[in-house]
């Protein structure tokens, strides 16, 4: 594996492979001294064309654990402001020695382009591209899961049996397309729960099953409720009528909650619009792995950085 | 041709031996916290804390110490899947660690596992115990208890094989 751009790409060995070095990252962050001499001497650049706190922050902190060092560049603040293009940028980071691109750019296609460019001989990984992809929260999400549900026995396991339902914008979620090509490599059924507007067109392509209304998903009775964040940009754009109509139908509010078995448990890939599709104190229940995410982002990228570092074969 | 060299009598003498020599060289001192190092490592270490338990009752601890991430060829070689890393909850910190491995070879894999304990704690002393010496050291590292010294060529392999993972205890030479 030299890069990672897309879920797809993952066998359901390498997948199971990631999350178990996954796990073993967990432990490492668990320990006094936190960093390992893995990536000594390589530098990781964090190329950002698009804002981004957590990924950016997550990959940073997994980098620095590797004890690679770290240089990050966003569109504000560089000559990508002052008009240059992708191509030059990406040379000159290759110029400076870079070793792993972690590129995130709200263009989708752009992390396969970057890739099989022959621009850079860096590993690239893809930290969300477009409506796309963003292949390393869907490996943390699937490691979240695995930890919650099988707990010490999940170690070479898949998902195989899990019931996981995805609420909310699907159709423009990079989140939730990773999500699903790595739960149907695993093993989970996934079932999508939406309004009508913010399901994709080729949703029937996709291996999954669909419901309109976040209750009619429910009565499936599901291990894993993830609900994703609805882009207030999307608000004037019609796909919904109003707010109070969207947590209505959709949003996972504390009597939804109640309606879980004991085990399932609530996801968000933040940042959350609490009251929106997630109720307060359902982000706040011992449910929720909101917190758990972010600690297991950290470890799932540090697994992703070491795993594409040994020679190709 | 595989030779056999080494049966599971033998493996079971040679360490019994080996739990013998761990218990003298203690002398009284307590705190002993053998570290299998993954794969076959850890089943000898189950193995050796078992016998020196019975030798001389005592607390005796067990864990397994992944050094994947220590090597010194990560850039070389393709990638190798990581291990679980399991140390007992009160520490490294004023024990006796004894690492324990099948086959000693290059060093390379007790400089790293050196490292990976640096980053654990400071035990008093670290004592190395493998299974078979085969020689061909590329760095001044040697084990402190050894099962059997194994002559070997460069171009042959060592195999060990141990029922807990294998199915059967035996060690050859191909």
């Amino acid at each position: 594996m030299k890069h990672l751009i897309s879920t797809r790409d993952l066998s359901r060995a390498e997948a199971i492979g990631l999350l178990d070095t996954t796990a073993d990252m967990v432990e490492v962050r668990g320990r006094d001294v936190k960093k390992l001499p893995t990536l000594r001497g390589k530098t990781v650049a964090n190329v950002f064309f698009e804002d981004s706190t957590r990924t950016r922050l997550s990959f940073e902190a997994a980098a620095l654990a590797l004890s690679a060092d770290v240089s990050t560049l966003t569109a504000q603040g560089s000559s990508v402001s002052k008009g240059e293009s992708l191509k030059d940028t990406l040379q000159t980071l290759e110029a400076m020695g870079a070793d792993y691109i972690v590129l995130r750019h709200s263009h989708s296609g752009v992390a396969a382009t970057v890739a099989t460019s022959g621009w850079t001989d860096a590993h690239v990984i893809n930290a969300g591209d477009g409506t796309h992809e963003h292949p390393t929260q869907a490996l943390l999400d699937a490691f979240t899961m695995r930890s919650r549900l099988s707990g010490a026995t999940a170690r070479g396991a898949g998902l195989d049996g899990a019931n996981v339902v995805i609420v909310g914008d699907i159709a423009h979620s990079r989140v939730a397309r990773s999500n699903v090509w790595l739960l149907n490599t695993l093993g989970a059924s996934v079932t999508l729960a939406a309004p009508k507007t913010l399901l994709p067109k080729d949703v029937t392509e996709w291996g999954v099953s669909t419901s309109l209304t976040l209750d009619e998903a429910l009565d499936g009775d599901p291990d894993v409720v993830m609900t994703l964040r609805i882009q207030k940009e999307r608000m004037s754009s019609g796909y919904f009528p109003s707010e109070s109509e969207y947590s209505r139908f959709w949003g996972m509010t504390s009597d939804r909650s109640a309606r879980l078995k004991d085990t399932a448990i609530v996801m968000h890939p933040g940042p959350m619009n609490r009251g929106l599709e997630i109720a307060g104190d359902v982000a706040d229940s011992a449910r929720s792995t909101v917190t758990e995410q972010v600690r297991n982002g950290v470890a799932a990228r540090m697994a992703v950085l070491y795993t594409l570092t040994g020679v190709q074969s | 041709m595989a030779r056999i060299v080494l049966t599971k009598p033998d493996i079971d003498r040679a360490l019994t031996r080996i739990g013998h020599e761990i218990v003298e060289s203690q002398r009284g001192r307590t705190g002993l916290i053998f570290l299998g190092i993954p794969t076959r490592g850890v089943f000898l270490a189950r193995r050796l804390a078992e016998i020196v338990a019975r030798i001389e009752p005592q607390e005796v601890a067990v864990g397994t110490l992944d050094v994947t991430m220590y090597r010194d060829d990560i850039q070389q070689k393709s990638t190798r899947a990581t291990a679980p890393t399991d140390i007992p909850a009160s520490g490294i910190d004023g024990t006796t660690v004894i690492l324990v491995d099948d086959v000693l070879y290059s060093g390379r894999t007790v400089r790293a596992a050196l490292d990976a304990i640096t980053a654990l704690g400071r035990p008093d002393v670290v004592r190395f115990a493998v299974l078979v010496d085969r020689g061909h050291r590329e760095l001044p590292i040697r084990a402190d208890f050894v099962g059997k010294n194994l002559p070997s060529a460069l171009d042959e392999r060592v195999n060990v094989s141990l029922t807990e993972v294998d199915g059967t205890d035996e060690v050859s030479i191909a």
